[in-house]
């Protein structure tokens, strides 16, 4: 089992443990799973994810050679931009989603633990011999800093003024005395940053910003891996493993937008092909009365046909709703339907709804 | 763990105490604990009846969902209504505020020989 070098720090703090990807991770401190939500939604929030992997693509053929094993459109990405995109395999299903900044003179490329060796082999399989990949994650810490307050603290204790920053854009800025990549990104919905930084420096940082949350009266706490999950699930955001995978299309939950029909990319052949024949399936947001709706949980009509599978599904702090998101048949792959969610082997009362059921701050 | 010193316990961390002729039940702070945030409670219609053993309801965590067990055989009087609208009173009060249901027991000999507050928090404290 991997350990982050704050491992001790989060059982000193009293957190629940549990393996993740192949880490020992807090999924929660002695606050709790929602008020660890709530906490991030009304000030400032800080999450340990430095089982995140990070690649560095270089070289003369490096443009073209992203631009290609990625689905997203990057060739208009300025230096420091930053963007979310889907790895595809040559079936169009999903290898990993990631995030990939524009770096001078590089690709920055952010990946998740589960798949990191995976995608590593995936781009080292296509690459030329004119682009390096390398795999930057050991020697690089990552901690996300999130809400409201978030960049307000940022520009108190570092060298640049980090709300200049667009959000989706990064840039280089010594945080605490400690020499960060700051990319004005997250997984929670919220305003903030992502840190990368030397590993040895993570201790530092991290009781760093805590710290100067508290003296500065900015109420900044810990966040586990449970409150990381729902606060990217309602605000709309993909979770691999479960809105996205290598058994779902992109298409099929709704990442049309992540794919760029105009350019040539691994994947683009089959998704034509299947756009072509029509999806099988949709994925959609289900609010559900009568107990919290959970993975492998089935979808019914309002007659009680089995019409699809809960993806993912838990108790909505913001919003104070148990809501699921489920593949299912694509009749039911619009808001405001009727449908059933057998939740302990009975048939709730569900209702199809709009996501995000959370707005992100930065979209409003 | 906190342990109200009135009740008995059952090893599957329901806590039983008697109130006037009826029982009350609910769960430990040491099942809380572990739980984790409490989101959801079913629990039974009032006037059912259930045997030692059998589930009366569920409890469910940010986690995960837990069958709760009927501690003493009875008939329900009454259940705690205050739970849908705040599951989370069983993680701040276990033993008051975020009481289950109370019952009329079938064969109250069945509390006398549920674990004693002392053996109970031997017992968890294993865990």
């Amino acid at each position: 089992m991997n350990t982050t070098r704050l491992h001790q720090w989060h059982v000193d703090a009293g957190a629940r443990m549990a393996p993740f990807a192949g880490y020992d991770m807090p999924i929660t401190y002695p606050l709790g799973a929602v008020e660890e939500h709530l906490v991030t939604r009304r000030s400032v929030g800080l999450f340990d994810i430095d089982h995140m992997g990070q690649f560095e693509i270089k070289g003369s053929g490096a443009d073209a050679f992203v631009s290609r094993m990625v689905s997203a459109k990057i060739d208009d990405m300025k230096d420091w931009d930053a963007r979310y995109s889907l790895l595809l395999n040559d079936r169009g299903t999903v290898i990993d989603d990631l995030f990939i900044y524009r770096l001078p003179g590089a690709w920055w490329i952010v990946v998740n633990a589960s798949n990191r060796a995976e995608d590593l082999a995936w781009f080292n399989a296509h690459k030329p011999s004119d682009v390096s990949v390398d795999d930057r994650s050991d020697e690089t810490y990552m901690i996300a800093v999130q809400g409201p307050r978030a960049i307000e603290l940022l520009d108190m204790v570092s060298d640049r003024s980090i709300s200049d920053f667009p959000r989706f854009t990064s840039g280089n800025a010594s945080v605490l005395g400690v020499s960060c990549l700051v990319g004005r990104t997250g997984y929670t919905g919220e305003d903030g940053v992502e840190l990368f930084f030397p590993a040895d420096d993570a201790e530092k940082l991290w009781t760093g910003l805590l710290a100067e949350g508290e003296r500065r009266g900015i109420e900044t706490k810990a966040i586990g891996l449970a409150a990381r999950d729902s606060l990217r699930f309602e605000a709309g955001m993909p979770l691999h493993g479960h809105e996205i995978s290598q058994d779902i299309y992109p298409l099929e939950s709704g990442f049309k937008w992540a794919c760029d029909f105009e350019k040539d990319f691994v994947g683009k052949a089959a998704l034509e092909q299947l756009a072509a024949d029509g999806v099988k399936r949709k994925l959609v947001g289900i609010e559900v009365q009568g107990g919290v709706p959970r993975e492998g949980y089935e979808v019914q009509s309002p007659e009680g046909a089995k019409i699809g599978v809960v993806v993912a599904g838990m108790f909505c702090p913001t919003v104070k709703k148990f809501a699921a998101n489920a593949l299912v048949d694509p009749a039911f792959g619009k808001s405001g339907l009727d449908v059933k969610i057998v939740i302990r082997g009975k048939p709730a009362d569900a209702k199809t709804i709009k996501r995000p059921l959370y707005v992100p701050a930065y979209r409003r | 763990m906190d342990i109200d010193k009135n009740a008995r316990y059952a090893a599957s961390h329901e806590w039983a105490r008697k109130e006037g002729s009826d029982f009350v039940t609910g769960i430990s702070d040491h099942a809380q604990h572990s739980l984790g945030d409490i989101v959801f409670v079913e629990l039974p219609a009032v006037g059912k009846t259930i045997k030692k053993g059998e589930a009366f309801g569920v409890v469910e965590s940010v986690k995960a969902a837990s069958d709760l067990y009927m501690p003493v055989s009875g008939t329900i009087t009454a259940v705690n209504d205050a739970l849908s609208g705040d599951p989370a009173l069983v993680n701040r009060e276990p033993y008051a505020g975020g009481w289950m249901i109370k019952y009329t027991a079938a064969n109250p000999s069945e509390f006398d020989v549920m674990l004693s507050p002392e053996a109970y928090e031997a017992e968890a404290g294993k865990e």
